[in-house]
C-alpha cells in the first residue's frame, strides 16, 4: 500500500524527464513510493465535443475505477486541456479524501511565451502536490507560498512553492493516519525494487 | 469568521453544476448546501441561514429572479449571485434591479468566482461589524444575543420572550456575570415598549439616601447640594423599563418605598410632595438567594412577591458548558471588533482549558479571559499561554502527562459530561463524530455498563 500511481494519459508523447522529476517530487514530499506507468488506454469518455475539453469529473472517476491495488493514491497527467461544468477550465480536480486526483499540462505551458516552458515542470510538480494534497483532505491554505493555496491563474501558480506548508504538512501526516490507507514509507523499502 | 461559518446555499436543477461547484468551493473550505430547484432552495433558506445564494436563473417551476425577489423579501441582507448560461442584457439588468450581488455567466473564470465569493464574505463581515458597533454604541441586545444551546437555558428564553410581551414585572436570578442586564435589555427590546426608554440602575453601590433620591427624584433644597429640581430614574424610564439590579442589597427603608410604588404607580420626589403617576414596567435582578433573605426577614416577603411574577433563572456557565464554544466565537467575533485586532478563533488545546475551567465569575470573566487572550496574542489563534488561565491546584498533574493523555482525559471528561452523548460531545469537542468515534477506539476509551465512557485500565 502507501504507493502514488503516477499515470501518464495525455494524447502526445509522454515527456519522460519532466514526469520523472514529477515523480520523485511526490516521493520526497508525501514520502511514499511513487511509480510511474503508461497507462494502457486513455480515458476517451472524458472529452466533451461541445466544449473541446476533456471532463476532470470523468478523468478522475476513470483514474479511479483503474487505481492498481497496492496504490493508495493515483494521480493522472495529462496534457488534455480539463474542465468542470460551471469552469472555463481548471489546471487539476482531485477527489476530496478521495483516491484519484488529475493535473494538466495544458494550461500551465504559459502559451508557449518565451521563457514559459522553463517554468512548466516546478508548476506541474506544485500542482500535483496540490491536487494529491485534496486527496489528503487539505482544504485550500491561506499561505500564499504554499503548494495548497488556491491557483486559479497562472501568476497564482507561479507564486506558491512546489511544497506543503508546516500547517499543511501537519494536517497532511494527521489526515493520513486517520483516513489509515497510507503510511510513510518503509525505511527497509528499497527504491532499487522498482 | 472562519471558512467553515461561511455558509453558500447553490441552487440549480443541473446535478451536474451542483456537483462540481460545490465540490470547488468545498475546497476553499466553506460550508456548501445545495438545492435542486428554486422550492426547495426557498425550503431551505427557512430551515437555516445560508448568508450567499448561488442561483441559476433557468430552472422549472421557481426560476432564478423569483428566488431572488422573495430572498430579497425575507431577507434582504443575503447576498443573491445569479448564474446563467445564456446571458442577455434584459435579465442581468433585472436581476441587478432586484437586488442581486452579481451576475455571472456560466461557465465561469476561475479566479471570478474566487474574487466574487472573497468580495462578498469580505462585505458581510463589515455589515456584520457595522451593526456590532452599533449595538455595542446604543447597548440594543435581543434575544438572539443571548448564545446558548443548553436546554434549560433556552426554556428560561422561551419564557422571557413570552413574557416580554406581557406588562408583569420580572425577576432576574442568577449568579454575578450570567448576563442579567443582557437579558433584561432583550426583554425591552422584543416588548411593546421597545421604543421607550430602559433605564438600568444598580441598587448596590449606592447609600440609602443617594439610592432614594436617584429612583424617586428631588425637590430643589431638599439636601445640601439639591440645587434645582431633578426627576428621578423612575420618571425617567416613563413608558417604558426600569432594571433594578441588585435588587436583593436595598434597605428596608427602601423595599417599602418601592413596595409603595409598586402598588401606586406613583412616585413623589425626596422632599416633595407631589405625587407623580409612572407606567413604568419594572425588571429587578439580583443574584443573591431572595428567598432565603425573606425567611431571614432582611428582605420584605410582601416586595418579594410583587417582584416575584415571572422568575427567570439564568444558569451559572459551568452548568452549561456545552455553551463555551459558541459564546467564544460570538464574544472573539464582538472583541475583534473592539480591539481592531482581527482573530480567528482559539487553538484546540486553549478550547480545552476554557471547557476545564469553572468559570466562577461566569460570561462576564470569559469575556474578560478572551479579551486578555486577543491583546497577549502574536497570532490568528488564541494558544493556552494567551488566556493567563491558571489551572487550580487540584487540576494540575503530580507528573507532566504527555498530549495524548491529555486528549484522553479532557475526551473522557466530555463524555462523561455529555452522560455518553457521543454526538453531543463530538459537538462540544468541535470535531465530527466519526472523528470522535476513531479517536475513542485510539485512546482506548471504554463505554462503561451505564453507558459512560472512562478511560481503559492502563496495561
Amino acid at each position: 500500500m502507501s504507493e502514488v500511481a503516477l499515470w501518464w494519459i495525455g494524447t502526445g508523447d509522454a515527456d519522460n524527464g519532466l514526469l520523472e522529476s514529477v515523480r520523485t517530487h511526490v516521493e520526497r514530499v508525501f514520502r511514499a513510493a511513487a511509480r510511474l506507468e503508461l497507462a494502457g488506454s486513455r480515458p476517451d469518455d472524458a472529452f466533451d465535443v461541445r466544449r473541446n475539453q476533456h471532463s476532470s469529473h470523468r478523468t478522475l472517476l476513470w483514474l479511479a475505477s483503474r487505481r492498481p491495488q497496492r496504490a493508495a493514491r493515483i494521480l493522472g497527467l495529462t496534457d488534455a486541456d480539463l474542465f468542470i461544468p460551471v469552469l472555463t477550465f481548471v489546471f487539476g480536480e482531485a477527489q476530496l479524501k478521495g483516491r484519484a486526483a488529475v493535473v494538466s499540462t495544458a494550461r500551465l505551458t504559459g502559451a508557449g511565451l518565451p521563457g514559459e516552458s522553463a517554468r512548466l515542470g516546478v508548476r506541474l510538480r506544485t500542482e500535483a502536490v496540490h491536487e494529491l494534497g485534496h486527496t489528503f483532505g487539505l482544504l485550500h491554505c491561506r499561505e500564499s507560498r504554499c503548494a495548497m493555496a488556491r491557483s486559479s491563474t497562472l501568476k497564482d501558480v507561479d507564486s506558491k512553492l512546489p511544497d506543503l506548508c508546516e500547517t499543511c504538512r501537519a494536517l497532511f501526516l494527521e489526515n493520513a493516519d486517520e483516513i489509515g490507507d497510507f503510511h510513510e514509507q518503509e525505511k527497509h523499502a528499497d527504491p532499487a525494487d522498482r | 469568521m472562519s471558512k467553515k461559518n461561511t455558509r453558500i446555499l447553490l441552487i440549480d436543477d443541473e446535478e451536474i453544476v451542483r456537483e462540481s461547484l460545490s465540490g470547488w468551493l468545498e475546497k476553499d473550505g466553506y460550508t456548501i448546501g445545495t438545492a435542486a430547484d428554486g422550492l426547495l432552495g426557498l425550503k431551505a433558506m427557512d430551515e437555516a441561514s445560508w448568508p450567499i445564494l448561488l442561483v441559476d436563473l433557468k430552472m422549472p417551476g421557481i426560476d432564478g429572479l423569483e428566488v431572488l425577489r422573495r430572498v430579497k423579501e425575507k431577507s434582504p441582507e443575503t447576498a443573491v449571485v445569479i448564474m446563467t448560461a445564456y446571458a442577455t442584457v434584459d435579465t442581468a439588468v433585472n436581476a441587478m434591479k432586484l437586488g442581486a450581488f452579481d451576475y455571472i455567466v456560466k461557465p465561469f473564470d476561475p479566479e471570478e468566482v474566487s474574487l466574487m465569493v472573497e468580495k462578498i464574505v469580505a462585505q458581510q463581515a463589515l455589515v456584520r461589524e457595522n451593526v456590532m458597533l452599533r449595538k455595542a454604541l446604543k447597548r440594543e441586545y435581543q434575544f438572539h444575543d443571548l448564545v446558548t444551546k443548553s436546554a434549560a437555558m433556552q426554556g428560561t428564553l422561551e419564557l422571557a420572550r413570552t413574557a416580554a410581551r406581557s406588562p408583569s414585572t420580572i425577576l432576574i436570578l442568577g449568579e454575578s456575570g450570567t448576563g442579567k442586564e443582557l437579558l433584561a435589555r432583550a426583554v425591552h427590546a422584543e416588548s411593546p415598549r421597545h421604543d421607550k426608554p430602559f433605564v438600568a440602575m444598580s441598587c448596590a453601590a449606592l447609600t440609602e439616601t443617594l439610592l432614594e433620591s436617584e429612583l424617586f427624584g428631588y425637590e430643589k433644597g431638599s439636601f445640601t447640594g439639591a440645587v434645582q429640581r431633578r426627576e428621578g430614574r423612575f420618571v425617567a424610564a416613563h413608558g417604558g423599563t426600569l432594571f433594578l439590579d441588585e435588587i436583593g442589597d436595598i434597605s428596608p427603608k427602601l423595599q417599602l418605598d418601592l413596595l409603595r410604588v409598586l402598588e401606586e404607580r406613583r412616585v413623589t420626589r425626596v422632599g416633595g410632595t407631589e405625587s407623580i403617576p409612572v407606567d413604568v414596567r419594572i425588571i429587578a435582578a439580583t443574584n443573591r438567594d431572595l428567598l432565603k433573605a425573606v425567611a431571614d426577614g432582611r428582605f420584605r416577603q410582601d416586595l418579594f412577591y410583587r417582584l416575584n411574577v415571572i422568575t427567570l433563572t439564568l444558569a451559572p456557565l459551568r452548568d452549561r458548558k456545552e455553551d463555551i464554544p459558541p459564546l467564544v466565537d460570538r464574544l472573539l467575533e464582538q472583541l475583534a471588533v473592539e480591539l481592531k485586532k482581527p482573530v480567528e478563533g482559539v487553538s484546540p488545546e486553549a478550547m480545552a482549558l476554557l471547557l476545564a475551567h469553572s468559570w466562577p465569575g461566569n460570561v462576564r470573566e470569559l469575556r474578560n479571559v478572551l479579551e486578555r487572550g486577543i491583546v497577549v496574542s502574536r497570532g490568528p489563534l488564541l494558544l493556552p499561554a494567551d488566556l493567563g488561565l491558571t489551572l487550580r491546584g487540584e487540576e494540575i498533574p503530580a507528573h507532566p502527562a504527555s498530549l495524548a493523555e491529555i486528549e484522553r482525559r479532557h475526551i473522557a471528561a466530555v463524555l462523561k459530561n455529555t452522560a455518553g452523548n457521543v454526538t453531543q460531545a463530538a459537538r462540544i469537542l468541535d470535531i465530527d463524530r466519526v472523528t470522535l468515534y476513531s479517536k475513542i477506539h485510539k485512546l482506548g476509551l471504554k463505554r462503561a455498563d451505564d453507558g459512560v465512557f472512562e478511560p481503559a485500565t492502563e496495561s
